[in-house]
């Protein structure tokens, strides 16, 4: 999607540069998405704007052709890398002016399973999407998972793993929540390559999310429900 | 002769005929000089082979449907199919396939349990759980199977997005063979991780095809 001559970023209007920013997140340009960021603070934009308008729909885009076959997983890490240096000048800045919250995470790759990709982009779109989020990080316990929930007021769990051998741990954790009597509290939504719809049912997950997008559009749908249920 | 590793890798392996006094079995292109060399060291003359291709091990979502779309085709001309797969990654989904075939297939979780043999693999894999396995055949095809899907060739920066949790390259050797053994080095500075080989020649793999009689 780039073009061959040199653009001068600055030199853009607003409204050329962020197609332009969707452009370069596409193409994973970490620099220039860091250099048009502080372009558009600088020219007075509300970092929630920044993050919605640029960042996120430009991440939207490349959700949508990597789920068409379009992308393939090195260009969505390199979009996602690019986006990171974007959110880092940006999530001070949101923590100040008061962006909208959805709600709240915590998400970690379980136990015995060090694969933290999908995790992480998990991680970086929901708090593109208005989330906060706790990372775990991998190799999480049981007990990891359980004390991260009780230390605040959270909304959502998520679980990641990419092996066979690692993904059963999921229901572990789950009976755990049950035993304890604090798993309706939790939207549970899981993930991982060799997971599926089947997986998530069998184990007592809310959802399986096989893409970080799907992630994101499942999580805004759980809290929209929980805050009707609120409401009603 | 056997088809290359590229082939291998590629188009998989088509079986030599039809014959319903022998055994197929059907396999991923990953495990073909393996199986090969099982049939000739222990004289199992009683069977065939025939692989898919090699590259599914990265989208295991395409073994279930491959493996009953190559059941169908050759069930006609064979009395006795074998997949010599593990779970490679189908998330217990080739395993239920498999009982609704009436075939077998492998018990593990992936190729480098049944190479290292699933008991010990099951006993060890907790404390290994940071090291990347490779056997003959992944070192053979590391470009196509690692650096070229991932990107590395491309963009080098994403390394340790990908393989930064990671602290050894455990290479299983399927057989001794210094020329294999030189580019498992290669491979593991590629990823920047030490190398660590063992040797655990067939496993459980010999084991599991010498349970396969020939049809009465």
């Amino acid at each position: 999607m780039s073009d061959e001559e040199d653009i001068i970023l600055s030199e853009l209007s607003d409204d050329e540069l962020v197609p332009q920013m969707h452009d370069d997140l596409y193409d994973g340009l970490k620099e220039e998405i860091e250099e048009s960021v502080n372009i558009l603070l600088e020219r007075g934009w509300q970092p929630y704007d920044v993050l919605t308008k640029a960042l996120v729909e430009g991440m939207r885009i490349v959700g949508i052709d990597f789920r068409d076959g379009i992308l393939f997983v090195p260009e969505v890490l390199l979009a996602a890398n690019a986006m990171k240096g974007g959110m880092a000048i940006l999530k001070p800045l949101l923590a100040e002016t008061g962006a909208p919250r959805l709600g709240n995470m915590v998400i970690g790759t379980v136990k015995g399973d060090i694969h933290d990709i999908g995790k992480n982009l998990v991680t970086m779109m929901m708090e593109g999407a208005g989330f906060e989020v706790v990372d775990l990080g991998i190799n999480n316990p049981v007990e990891n998972y359980i004390e991260a929930l009780e230390s605040g007021e959270f909304d959502i769990l998520g679980m990641s793993a990419l092996l066979t051998t690692t993904m059963p741990y999921m229901k572990v954790v789950i009976d755990t929540m049950v035993e304890k009597g604090m798993r309706d509290d939790y939207t549970v939504l899981v993930g991982g390559a060799p997971l599926n719809e089947e997986f998530g049912k069998a184990i007592g997950a809310d959802a399986y999310c096989r893409d970080a997008a799907v992630a994101v559009e499942t999580a805004k749908e759980f809290m929209a429900k929980k805050h009707n249920q609120m409401s009603a | 002769m056997l088809v290359d590793d590229h082939t291998l890798t590629e188009e998989g392996l088509d079986a030599r005929g039809g014959d319903p006094a022998r055994v197929l079995v059907l396999a991923c292109g990953a495990l073909a000089r393996e199986i090969l060399a099982l049939f000739k060291i222990n004289k199992w003359d009683h069977m065939d082979l025939t692989c898919l291709p090699a590259k599914y091990h990265l989208y295991p979502e395409k073994i279930v449907d491959a493996v009953e779309q190559a059941v169908a085709k050759h069930c006609e001309t064979y009395s006795q199919i074998f997949i010599a797969y593990a779970d490679c990654g189908t998330g217990g989904l080739l395993q239920a396939k498999c009982e609704e075939l009436g075939v077998e297939m492998i018990a593990g979780p992936h190729c480098y349990s049944f190479f290292e043999g699933n008991e010990v693999f099951a006993q060890t894999s907790e404390d290994e759980i940071t090291a990347f396995y490779l056997t003959d055949f992944l070192v053979k095809q590391f470009d196509a199977f690692i650096m070229k899907p991932m990107g590395l060739d491309r963009h080098p920066e994403l390394r340790d997005m990908y393989f930064g949790n990671y602290t050894k390259m455990v290479y299983q050797a399927q057989t001794n063979d210094p020329a294999l053994d030189a580019k498992a080095v290669e491979c593991a500075a590629k990823l920047g991780l030490p190398l660590e080989r063992r040797f655990t020649g067939y496993g459980d793999l010999q084991a599991a095809l010498a349970e396969i009689k020939a049809p009465d």
